[in-house]
């Protein structure tokens, strides 16, 4: 069975997203970027269920500019064997990604899908449901186990309440939490074989995909600031502040 | 008048609270229409009923729906969407699995997390864990909407009479099936909903010394636990507790972080708390940049002590 693996190249967790002056969005230039760590996970999976053999080959697939070539190489380093770059410049969102990555499933015909919960830029949380919905199959979403069971994959879910189990028919959409697993560091050995694995560039309009934007960002604004407050002395002067709030 | 379709959510019996900011945002768009899609779900339906806002109850109720499987849940709302012009759910783990799939079978983009409706196909929502927050408009000719909870107040749970309808078209899709639940039952509050919050970090070493030293305090103050990444990965407490961009929003009156370095991811998901309170031995830890009241020293001496001086 083939496994498809979504990544998304986006700035660092580390880095603090400044917004642009003039309100038009946040400022990338020079700005150190990174596979969304969900997907880290996610590729991570995928070898794992390469490794216990139950997946035979890991395609890894980004939609983006052409720097996304270096996320699709991290994959490749990390154990993904091959990889498909969509390649534009436009932002493409959840529902334009979702259709390519359909377009991709189409061809590939993998048994395993794998993309991250949530991208930690748009904050979406979209396009693997996405998917599973244009693909008619089902999803397994915010992942904290997975398991293949013959033609199946049983999939512990983390949900506001704790977790929960489902079992779906393969093929499945699986999108990571962050307790599935913890991803490897890809050696530079395999960084160096990655190099030469290989690597398609194609286009949205190979899948057939408009993505012309649907939402319309009017504005991007800074959030309301909070200013620092005081810090008290002691455990007496926090009792008192919490008296005065009313919660002692 | 635009027709708005709101996804309640809810056990079957009771409705949760995590409905009624939606369907306050829902108001500000048009008449709202809640849906109870459930098995044995007339208790849920009725109590939907109730809630001031609310025109009218659609309730579908079959085996299949009986827990919110996406793939039987999604198809069922696409359809009913033919009567109407915007879909809203909560932006819980309900919510945020069902909504995308019923965005993507409508073909529309769907409008994630809001936090305010500014216009009729209008809204803002917060980007790059809430550093940025977005003014977006729709050009889709129907919309698919999920709703931050802290953003919105609560429609009132009662007041309203609306009709209850059943509706049929439910199926099971075949392709997944529900197997259980690990749900925690707890006495105390539930961290969307509580007035306090107490959370604590990596600080607090493991499940023994977290239970230990949170505990307390939490019961003290009748509050809610919560906690960062780092200590639910490290088990001290189960996933649930997590609070952030990728864990439950919450905006309690006081929110109080032991042992907490105030990540931008966790910030995220706390930071519109009317009052924050953090302890840490570290000054120039971040989580003080926010807090309005500030105690640098060591928990393990400061949250005993302060247990002992709360009556
Ligand atoms: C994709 C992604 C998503 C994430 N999502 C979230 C999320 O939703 N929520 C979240 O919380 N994090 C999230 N994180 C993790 C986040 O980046 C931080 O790693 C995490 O919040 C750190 O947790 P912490 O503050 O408990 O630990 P640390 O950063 O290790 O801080 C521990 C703090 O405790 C203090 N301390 C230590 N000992 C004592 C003592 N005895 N007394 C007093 N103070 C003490 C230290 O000074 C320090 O400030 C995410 C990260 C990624 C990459
Ligand atoms: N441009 C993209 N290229 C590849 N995968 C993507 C892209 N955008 C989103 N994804 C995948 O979808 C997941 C959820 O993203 P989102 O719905 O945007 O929050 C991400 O974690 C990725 O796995």
């Amino acid at each position: 069975m083939k496994a498809l693996v979504c990544v998304k190249r986006v700035i660092d967790y580390n880095v603090k997203p400044r917004v642009k002056a003039d309100g038009t969005g946040v400022d990338l230039a020079n700005v150190k970027m990174s596979m969304n760590p969900f997907d880290e996970i996610a590729v991570e999976e995928a070898i794992r269920c390469k490794e216990k053999g139950v997946v035979t080959e890991i395609v890894a697939v980004s939609v983006g500019p052409q720097k996304a070539q270096e996320t699709l190489r991290t994959a490749l380093a990390m154990g993904a064997d091959r990889a498909i770059l969509v390649q534009t410049d436009d932002e493409v969102e959840p529902l334009a990604v979702a259709k390519i990555v359909k377009g991709i499933a189409d061809e590939e015909q993998p048994g395993l899908i794998i993309t991250g919960k949530q991208a930690i830029d748009d904050d979406s949380n979209q396009v693997g449901q996405m998917v599973a919905a244009l693909l008619g199959r089902p999803q397994g979403t915010f992942a904290n186990e997975v398991a293949v069971e013959g033609d199946a994959v049983v999939v512990k879910r983390e949900v506001d309440g704790g977790l929960e189990t489902v079992k779906l028919a393969l093929p499945a959409v699986v999108t990571t939490d962050l307790r599935l697993n913890e991803p490897r560091y890809a050696s530079l050995p395999n960084i160096m074989k990655a190099k030469s694995k290989p690597l398609s560039v194609k286009t949205p309009a190979d899948y057939g995909v408009d993505t012309a934007p649907r939402l319309k960002t009017l504005k991007v604004g800074e959030p309301p600031v909070r200013v620092a407050g005081i810090k008290v002395a002691d455990v007496d002067a926090l009792v008192a502040k919490l008296k005065e709030l009313g919660v002692a | 008048m635009t027709k708005v379709l709101v996804w309640v959510e809810h056990d079957n019996a009771t409705v949760k609270d995590a409905t009624l900011a939606v369907v306050t945002a829902a108001a500000q768009l048009g008449e709202v229409t809640a849906l109870v899609a459930g098995s044995a779900c007339d208790a849920a339906a009725a109590a939907a009923a109730q809630i001031e806002g609310v025109a009218r109850v659609l309730k579908a109720d079959d085996a299949s729906l009986a827990n919110a499987l996406a793939e039987n849940v999604a198809p069922l709302v696409a359809s009913l969407m033919a009567d109407y012009d915007a879909f809203l759910a909560p932006a819980t783990t309900t919510g945020k699995n069902v909504a995308p799939r019923v965005a993507a079978l409508l073909d529309v983009m769907q409008v994630s997390d809001i936090l305010s409706v500014e216009g009729p196909k209008t809204f803002t929502r917060p980007i790059y864990a809430g550093n940025a927050i977005a003014t977006v408009e729709s050009a889709d000719a129907k919309l698919v909407i999920t709703v931050r909870g802290t953003a919105f107040a609560k429609a009132n749970v009662t007041g309203g009479s609306a009709s209850v309808e059943a509706v049929g078209g439910a199926a099971d899709a075949g392709t997944s099936t529900f197997v259980g639940s690990e749900i925690a039952k707890s006495e105390r509050p539930e961290l969307t909903a509580a007035k306090i919050i107490v959370s604590g970090g990596r600080a607090l070493k493991d499940a023994e010394t977290f239970a230990a030293t949170i505990t307390p305090l939490a019961d003290k103050l009748g509050a809610a636990i919560g906690a960062s990444r780092a200590a639910v990965d490290a088990g001290y407490v189960p996933n649930d507790y997590q609070v952030g961009q990728t864990g439950k929003i919450v905006a309690p009156e006081v929110y109080i972080a032991v042992g907490i370095s105030g990540a931008i991811q966790h910030l995220a998901g706390m930071k519109d708390s009317k009052t924050i309170i953090a302890i840490n031995k570290d000054e120039d830890a971040p989580i003080f940049q926010v807090a309005d009241l500030g105690l640098v020293g060591d928990l393990f001496t400061i949250v005993p002590e302060l247990v002992g001086k709360l009556v």
